[in-house]
């Protein structure tokens, strides 16, 4: 095997092991958040339905981490294993950021363990509940830690580098680019939003198929209530994230908008295909991308035609912005109809078509995620560390990458019948009904 | 003490965690399938999942911590292990991958199918045989630096005797240790019969890891003359290691303070471990890469132990409630108490 192929083949397995990752990643991160929002709720409200969701959700929950921790050992080696000079100079100048990440995800998992199998244990339920917020606090700190690794491979800074040497270098320094705060913010609502829609979509399906308990509807209503409020986060954030990249990164703007002359006064384009360098049936909305870049509509936006031809991302990008921002803004106002709708006793919103709406966001707001961090890594390129460290010079010179990548899918896609397998029996076996029943008659026989 | 040695220490105390507790996890899911084998699995099976379940992902970020902080001290390790290790490396998390999903699938989804106890049982056979062919890597011989890259040699390495008895010690090591622990633990659910078959998988592989132990130290003698005469220069840490040996197995075969054996088997390990990193000092890869000329330069250096000292505040007490509520706790142990979710 050539040293392109190792290169072609280090970035698909890398490609193909985040893609699987981010969903029990973003899963990981946003759910404890969910379950302490319930368990919370269950405990002032006095309420048994909301108990028993944190602890369906629980259930569910583990079976997400236990893949999760198997997927992200898997990324955590093969950043080592597939980009070994990538690494060996992250490794002097960003190490402290993936260092922590393991202190956080160690917490998470001893505290998971703990609140896992200390259910009814304690008296006083609130003692239980106290046990999760490390279990979320780990979680959310673990995407926080890797995001800022991901932050300085977009915006590095903290070192200097004089005649190819690391020098002056200042790991502090290296965490708090001016990438990390927006890049940070922006996974965590995002996580916090797709969880939430993801829940949002199994209790609206509970609904459709029959199930015309309460229990479901209070599930619903909470996460559309949660999805919401992290969607507007997002939008504002995301208008922050257009700035940074004006200001910092404008290749990645300019081709992830097909702006290709600088100008003032810029228009956004939205959708449309590109045919020969021309841009065809896009929506164009004048001085657009003058406000999102710099929020004045008369600003000035640097376009393609000031970078070096081979420094310029793929312009595909375009369309994995779209979707993300098109997704984005269409669970927006979903939720939004959705939680006014409810409040008004509006009765379209709990009609059969609106609840497949629902169901379909789901699955959406993942494939929202996952464009995401396409667009974010391939809108890098060509660089695996901007401006620094060239992809091609990072990859492994080894030859067998291509037959990895042919375990790694198989592993993976087992994992991924696993996980549906056991997730749907699980809850199909047991269905709340039944289930509350059963503690009902648990209650009684301590009576008796 | 040097920052370098600090920070080789500080990850070879973490790799040592690993060893006991991976140990401990791997040989429990053995002995578990054997059972399932021979028709037993009522003897064993409650026990060893009972201590499993809560700390398994535990187990897992031990590993994890000592390759992130490896690059972290060491960023050149990332250039010539990630290189060569591409191949075994990806083996270990495709096996470690059927680990952690035998709980996600069986114990928390109820899943239950021989197929996955069986695929469990065996990958914890396979892991620290894939996982101890880079201790022999690192022992020299197996590397070659090319105008392309680095590669490694997969034919010396596994035609040379001393890859074979790595991994043979690894399998016993594994095997003894989860042994002991586990007659401990059985010993404290008050299960008899678990706690004598148990018993008699200790005393059984405690013969093969002592033997194949001795056994490596003669093997780097034509291997590596260099780090045998410094294994020779440190044999008294061995004659330590072997006494706390001997006290483990007389306390098993006496069936007496099982808590003390496992106690001395601990520390037989951590000597016998530390003498074995202190003898390869200063090398990280024989002999290409040592601890000085792969650091990391002082200020990540300094960064990495403060760091390292605030997560240990915070892991230190959190591990000490789990261990109590789940290892020490009688009523969890005997099986009075499941509260899973």
């Amino acid at each position: 095997m050539g040293n392109e192929e190792s290169i072609f083949f280090s970035r698909v397995l890398t490609e193909l092991t985040l893609s699987f990752h981010i969903i029990y990643a973003t899963i990981g991160v946003g759910i404890p958040l969910m379950i302490m929002i319930a368990q919370w709720l269950g405990i002032k409200k006095q309420d048994e339905h909301y108990i028993l969701l944190a602890r369906r959700w629980t259930r569910g929950f583990v079976i997400t981490v236990a893949v999760g921790v198997v997927t992200g050992t898997a990324i955590g080696l093969q950043l080592s294993l597939l980009w070994p000079n990538f690494m060996e100079l992250a490794g002097n100048v960003i190490a402290l950021p993936l260092f922590m990440e393991t202190f956080a995800f160690f917490f998470e998992a001893i505290f998971l363990g703990i609140y896992l199998y200390t259910w009814d244990r304690f008296e006083n339920q609130k003692k239980h509940m106290l046990l999760l917020i490390p279990v979320a606090i780990g979680a959310s700190f673990s995407a926080v830690f890797i995001t800022i690794v991901n932050a300085f491979m977009n915006a590095p800074q903290g070192f200097d580098l004089v005649n190819g040497q690391l020098v002056n270098i200042n790991p502090v320094l290296a965490m708090f680019t001016p990438a990390m705060p927006t890049k940070v913010a922006h996974v965590l609502s995002t996580a916090y939003m797709t969880s939430a829609f993801a829940l949002a979509s199994v209790g609206a399906y509970r609904l459709l198929k029959g199930s015309k308990h309460v229990y479901h509807k209070k599930a619903l209503f909470l996460t559309m209530k949660i999805g919401l409020i992290f969607s507007i986060a997002t939008a504002v954030i995301g208008d922050f994230s257009g700035k940074y990249l004006a200001e910092y990164q404008p290749e990645k703007l300019a081709a992830a908008e097909w702006h290709f002359e600088t100008e003032e006064g810029a228009p956004l384009m939205l959708y449309g295909v590109l045919d020969d360098g021309e841009v065809k049936y896009a929506i164009k909305i004048p001085y657009a991308l003058s406000i999102l870049a710099h929020s004045n509509p008369k600003a000035e936006v640097i376009g393609l035609d000031q970078f070096a031809e081979d420094e310029i991302p793929p312009l595909y990008i375009h369309y994995l912005f779209d979707i993300m921002v098109t997704i984005g803004m269409w669970m927006t106002a979903l939720s939004l109809v959705y939680v006014v709708g409810t409040w008004l006793k509006i009765r379209f919103v709990s009609s059969k078509w609106f609840r497949w709406l629902i169901v379909l966001g789901g699955p959406l707001s993942m494939i929202a995620i996952e464009a995401g961090w396409w667009f974010t890594e391939v809108g890098r390129q060509p660089w695996v560390l901007r401006g620094i460290m060239r992809t091609e010079d990072a990859a492994t010179t080894s030859g067998q990458v291509d037959l990895m990548l042919l375990l790694f899918a198989g592993l993976y896609l087992v994992l991924a019948i696993g996980s549906i397998v056991v997730l749907t029996r699980m809850f199909r076996k047991n269905t709340v009904e039944q289930e509350l029943a059963d503690r009902e008659l648990e209650k009684e026989g301590d009576l008796r | 003490m040097t920052l370098e040695v600090i920070g080789i220490s500080v990850l070879w105390l973490f790799l040592f965690g690993y060893v006991i507790v991976a140990s401990i996890d791997f040989g429990a899911g053995f002995f578990n399938a054997y059972s399932l084998f021979r028709g037993k699995q009522h003897i064993l099976t409650r026990i060893i999942q009972r201590y499993l379940s809560p700390v398994w992902e535990v187990t897992n970020v031990f590993l994890v911590f000592f390759f992130v902080g490896i690059v972290g001290f060491f960023p050149k390790t990332a250039y010539y292990y990630g290189t060569i290790l591409l191949v075994p490396a990806s083996i270990a998390v495709i096996l470690l991958a059927i680990r952690g999903s035998y709980y996600a699938f069986t114990t928390y989804g109820g899943l239950k199918q021989k197929k996955w106890t069986y695929l469990y049982g065996l990958s914890g056979l396979f892991i620290p045989a894939s996982l101890s062919i880079v201790l022999t890597i690192s022992e020299g011989g197996f590397v070659r630096e090319k105008a392309t890259g680095l590669v490694l040699d997969y034919w010396a390495l596994f035609t040379s005797p001393l890859t074979w008895s790595i991994v043979v010690l690894s399998l016993a090591a594994v095997l003894y240790i989860s042994a002991v622990f586990l007659t401990w633990y059985a010993h404290k659910a008050q299960d008899e019969p678990a706690t004598e078959l148990l018993r008699k998988y200790a005393l059984i592989w405690s013969v093969p890891a002592i033997v194949t132990a001795t056994g490596i130290i003669v093997e780097l003698q034509g291997h590596n003359p260099e780090h045998f005469s410094r294994l020779m220069d440190l044999w008294w840490l061995f004659g330590i290691s072997f006494i706390l040996f001997a006290g483990t197995v007389y306390l098993i075969w006496k069936r007496k303070s099982y808590g003390v054996a496992f106690g001395l088997l601990t520390g037989q390990f951590l000597v016998a471990f530390f003498a074995y990193g202190v003898s390869h000092y200063p090398y990280l890869l024989y002999p290409y890469l040592t601890i000085y000329d792969s650091f990391t330069n002082e200020a990540m250096a300094i960064a990495l132990i403060i760091a390292f000292v605030a997560g240990l505040g915070l892991l230190l007490p959190s591990l000490y409630l789990l261990l109590r509520l789940f290892l020490f706790n009688k009523d969890y142990v005997q099986g009075k108490r499941n509260d899973h979710a």
